[in-house]
């Protein structure tokens, strides 16, 4: 009897086990509905051909929450100063361009990325030892210095009115830039779908796993001996380099540089899109960023105080019924249509 | 960025092309103004003035009509008046740019007017190189040189400052405004004692610091430049606090010093303060009294006009002229920009004209002292008129200005 | 009066009536974080009303100023206290994040509203004669206005010491912040003493946007352009602790000011570079726990 049970026990548990190894090792395979952001964007450009300035500025934009969405909604890191990578990446670039001549556009970006990941390792290990709001407060804390410094040295970064009039090589030696953005639309397009499956790959390797180990229960992560410290100032590093491509991205699309790029506003704007399009889902940057922006674009238009008091209110009830985001309400339609469907 | 593909060029010209053919006569123009965030207050000056010059006049260049579409400004980082301005051009396909209270905004601006050949008339912006950025660039407002070069000369020879300390907020337009003042009084032999940096233009700063410092350092006179809004009022009250005319520092500054609409605020501290401004409410010629008699008509009794709506009332008007010029013809924007320098007028500033060299504006600078009117307001009154003042910055090619 | 021993004075005053400032707007913040560990980003906005209410009763009603502050302050500790009952209350237990989310959205509303009935432009207050122009001790004057502050603040700070350390709700309170679970098994009711410390904090923040007028200049978005600054003052003085509070404020206060004195070129640096000091040093503040 007992015998008979054990093994019963120990093929459902094999059972079990095999469903759950295979269920891991098929997330990273490509599903469907992934496609569907990408054909919405390449289908803007036919539809929307004159908008394609603000296309380029939201794909940035999509970018840059994405960045944020490693650390935050991976390996939950909390920051408010995130703006200070994207600034460092722009600033890079256009330095770059005046003092060094680097117009190349593509290797600009990996520069000024590289420059930002540096400078993500250095801080990082120094104010990942913290959390909560000592880590807040110093994250903060180093994107105003930087932006004070920026102003101390602004015969360097030209200040708050910046570096105006840089100039770019036309894209892989051949396209122009013209007045419709057009080849700043597809360029922000290619390279955030770049970073965005290298950022996928990393999200559900072993190490994506560990972040979400150090996001659930860090406790238990160090009890196992999971080198936390190390994982964390890895992640923020990736995170920062991310920032900064689309800071540089920002700088070569606008041909423009001040140092407002290191406001506190930006940081905040950048976490309050990630929140409202679901964090930890990689998708929820391109939804928040997408539904903030255009509501943005659309509203204040129409009246600027109504567009601030709408977003208060969106926020407001984002937390009250949405908890997880809009993703999170999609996750949720959809579970009650299937469970209609289920007899 | 490099100059636009030949397709992006044959599109735009084909679509302006059809925009202009569609509507003959109909001016469009695109307003770009801070309508929302913490500058809001001075994007509602300029389209308040705008509005009202369009409702008196539209009449006057019957047929032709203009039509305005409005955009948000934003903040002043320049991307956001980038993609506005961009879009107003291909989309609204509007005819000429106007607005632009932000220096970044106009800066961002410039390579996209220019591949578009748009004309751009600029209502505030007042960094000094900005026209230098493009042929398509006009400015009817200010350049920061304009009020404070010849503050130098006047506050050394006319007030007595033979010693003067120097405070500002610390970005562009405040180092441009103190550097166009110490050239102006350097050179006849005035001594700056101290410059000190007085934080970033976002918040408020507590003054007294600063202001303490100066008061510690006893020199004849302190020019001060802030941005025009609640420094201006932070600023009056730390100088009155610390009793600072008392103890003989008189202070001077360009007009943002004193903004109309909040001088009644300012109380007895503000009396005694001379500016070199190129607007006050009362200044005293006919079209500045209809002026303000419209404007109090329109929105009431306790609102004032003030140099940036006296400016957007200008810079209206010249459009209107150029819309008669050229009867509602905007479709070359050569012509219009060509249309635009030497134009001259006699308005609520005062005779302001645009330099045909450099596209910027000529206007007189008047000396003002705040002072209690009879009725007991505030008001300030004309010491010394400097007729017709160019843009020193780019006449003497200092630093940016020489490009 | 020697000029060194001038310039001290004179750092020491100002930065004394800086630091009362952010000690009033700020001690309601620590309080409230330390006792029910809730992000209240909307802090802020409730400065900026009492701010305002102060504007409408002195220039609407001719209500004289130190009255109108008293008004605004209890108004403010009366209005918020259905935020906390309908809406914060349902947040306790959610993550840091959420509360973020939410007190921002509220700032947001606040902000738009305020500008939608009072407009953007900055609002001043008339004082009263005898808060203008200056006091003179003899070996030198100091502006009216600030002293003013500084004895206010100091007065609040006894009376806010008095009470925390010496009677009996003050010590429910520091029971509460230093083990809630303790203290409800105590039978402490940790609920409504959260709602009496969140009303009387915000009422100090309504008075300290009230003070603040005359200092900076009142637009809607006072709400949040200084409140980075006082979550600097919480953080580095330690969540809950009324002691940390002042002495963070104390040493903002001062610093700052001595630094605009002597280095102006460095703006708003040194006041960061305080912030990663201390908390690199002390993570939770002087006074923090843990």
């Amino acid at each position: 009897m007992a015998a008979s049970e054990s093994m019963t026990r120990s093929v459902a548990g094999e059972a079990a086990r095999s469903r759950a190894a295979e269920f891991l090792l098929r997330r990273h395979y490509l599903r469907w509905p992934e496609a569907l952001p990408w054909l919405i964007a390449v289908g803007c450009f036919f539809v929307f051909p004159d908008r394609m300035t603000f296309g380029s500025q939201l794909l940035i934009m999509i970018m840059f929450a994405l960045s944020l969405d490693l650390i935050l909604g991976y390996a939950g890191i909390v920051t408010l100063g995130h703006a200070a990578f994207f600034g460092l990446g722009a600033y890079t670039v256009a330095l770059a361009s005046i003092k060094l001549g680097w117009t190349e556009p593509i290797s600009g970006v990996f520069f000024g990325g590289a420059v930002a990941g540096l400078v993500g390792i250095v801080v990082g290990w120094f104010i990942l030892r913290y959390r909560g709001l000592t880590l807040l407060m110093l994250t903060i804390a180093f994107a105003a210095m930087l932006q004070e410094g920026g102003n101390i040295r602004s015969d360097f970064t030209g200040g708050y009115d910046g570096l105006p009039g840089l100039t770019f090589d036309p894209l892989l030696g051949h396209f122009q830039y013209d007045l419709y953005g057009h080849t700043n639309y597809w360029y922000a397009l290619a390279a955030l779908a770049v970073v965005f499956f290298v950022v996928r790959r990393i999200v559900y390797s072993p190490f994506g796993q560990a972040l979400t180990g150090i996001r659930e229960n860090v406790r238990r992560m160090h009890s196992i001996g999971s080198p936390v410290h190390r994982r964390l100032v890895t992640v923020y590093a990736i995170s920062a380099a991310i920032a900064g491509m689309a800071g540089a991205l920002f700088t070569q699309t606008n041909a423009y540089v001040t140092l407002t790029v290191f406001d506190f506003d930006a940081s905040a704007k950048v976490m309050v899109i990630l929140i409202l399009g679901g964090t930890g889902r990689l998708y929820g940057a391109f939804l928040g960023a997408a539904v903030y922006m255009i509501f943005e674009d659309k509203l204040s238009k129409m009246s600027p105080t109504f567009w601030q008091f709408g977003i208060g209110l969106l926020l407001v009830l984002a937390v009250m019924f949405a908890r997880r985001g809009l993703l999170g309400v999609g996750d949720t339609i959809r579970r009650k249509l299937a469970g209609r469907r289920a007899p | 960025m490099q100059l636009g593909s030949r397709l992006g060029l044959t599109a735009l010209a084909l679509a302006l092309g059809l925009g202009g053919a569609a509507n003959a006569g109909t001016v469009k123009i695109g307003v770009v103004l801070p309508f929302s965030g913490a500058n809001a207050d001075l994007g509602h000056q300029m389209d308040k003035a705008f509005d009202l010059y369009v409702k008196l006049h539209t009449k006057d260049i019957a047929p032709n009509k203009v039509e305005l579409v409005k955009r948000d400004e934003g903040p002043p980082t320049g991307a956001q008046a980038k993609t506005v301005g961009t879009e107003l051009i291909t989309n609204d396909k509007v005819q000429i740019l106007t607005g632009f209270s932000f220096s970044p905004s106009a800066i961002a601006l410039a390579p996209v007017v220019t591949q578009a050949k748009m004309p751009m008339l600029i209502s505030n912006a007042g960094t000094a190189w900005i026209t230098n950025l493009s042929p398509y660039i006009a400015r009817l407002s200010f350049s920061m040189w304009s009020p404070a070069y010849p503050m130098g000369a006047y506050a050394y020879n006319k007030i007595g400052c033979k010693t003067t300390a120097v405070a500002y907020t610390d970005f562009p337009p405040g180092k441009d405004s103190t550097e166009a003042f110490e050239t102006g009084y350097k050179k006849v032999g005035g001594k700056v004692t101290l410059s000190i940096p007085m934080g970033s233009p976002v918040q408020v700063p507590d003054f007294t610091p600063f202001f303490q410092r100066i008061k510690d350092a006893h020199p004849d006179c302190m020019y001060v430049f802030i941005p025009s809004g609640a420094h201006a009022t932070g600023v009056m009250k730390a100088y009155g606090e610390l009793g600072m005319r008392k103890a003989g520092i008189k202070l001077i500054g360009p007009m943002d010093l004193i903004p109309d609409n909040k001088l009644q605020d300012m109380g007895d501290a503000a009396i005694g303060t001379i500016v070199m401004g190129h607007y006050a409410v009362d200044l005293d010629n006919q079209q500045n009294k209809e002026f303000n008699e419209e404007w109090h008509k329109a929105y009431g009794p306790d609102s004032y006009p003030d140099f940036m709506s006296a400016a957007a009332w200008d810079t209206m008007h010249a459009i209107f002229d150029t819309v008669k010029k050229l009867n509602g013809d905007f479709s070359n924007g050569e012509k219009v920009i060509g249309a635009l320098k030497g134009w001259s007028t006699v308005g609520p500033r005062g005779k302001v004209s645009i330099d045909p060299q450099t596209r910027d504006v000529i206007e007189d600078e008047h000396a003002m002292e705040v002072y209690r009117k009879p009725d007991g307001k505030l008001g300030e009154r004309i010491l010394e008129t400097v007729p017709q003042v160019k843009d020193e910055c780019k006449a003497l090619k200092i630093g940016r200005c020489a490009s | 009066m020697s000029h060194a021993a001038n310039i001290v004075i004179s750092i020491l005053f100002d930065g004394l009536a800086y630091a009362m400032f952010l000690f009033i707007t700020s001690v309601g913040l620590s309080v409230t974080m330390g006792l029910m560990n809730f992000v209240n980003l909307a802090h802020g906005a409730f400065a900026m009303v009492g701010g305002y209410i102060v504007v409408s009763l002195t220039r609407s009603l001719g209500i004289d100023f130190v009255p109108a502050l008293v008004i605004a302050a209890v108004l403010v500790g009366f209005i918020s206290v259905p935020f906390e009952r309908l809406l914060y209350r349902h947040l306790y237990k959610a993550t840091d994040l959420e509360q973020v989310l939410l007190t921002i959205g509220l700032a947001f509303m606040a902000i738009a509203t305020f500008t939608y009935f009072y407009g953007p432009i900055p609002k001043s207050v008339p004082l009263p004669h005898w808060l203008e122009g200056d006091i003179n001790l003899g070996f030198r004057a100091f502006p009216s206005y600030r002293a003013f502050l500084i004895i206010v603040g100091a007065v609040l700070v006894t009376v806010l010491w008095y009470a925390f350390e010496r009677t009996n709700i003050g010590a429910r309170i520091r029971a509460a912040v230093d083990n809630r679970r303790m203290a409800e098994s105590v039978g402490i009711n940790v609920d409504r003493l959260f709602t009496l410390t969140f009303a009387v904090g915000s009422g100090l923040a309504a008075l300290g946007g009230g003070f603040a007028i005359q200092l900076f200049g009142l637009t809607p978005y006072f709400a949040v352009l200084y409140l980075v600054l006082f979550l600097i003052v919480v953080a580095t003085g330690g969540l809950g602790s009324l002691k940390g509070t002042l002495l963070a404020a104390l040493v903002i206060g001062i610093i700052d000011t001595g630094g605009k004195y002597m280095f102006p070129q460095a703006g708003n640096f040194f006041v960061y570079l305080i912030t990663v000091v201390v908390l690199l040093i002390k993570p939770a503040g002087f006074y923090g726990r843990e």
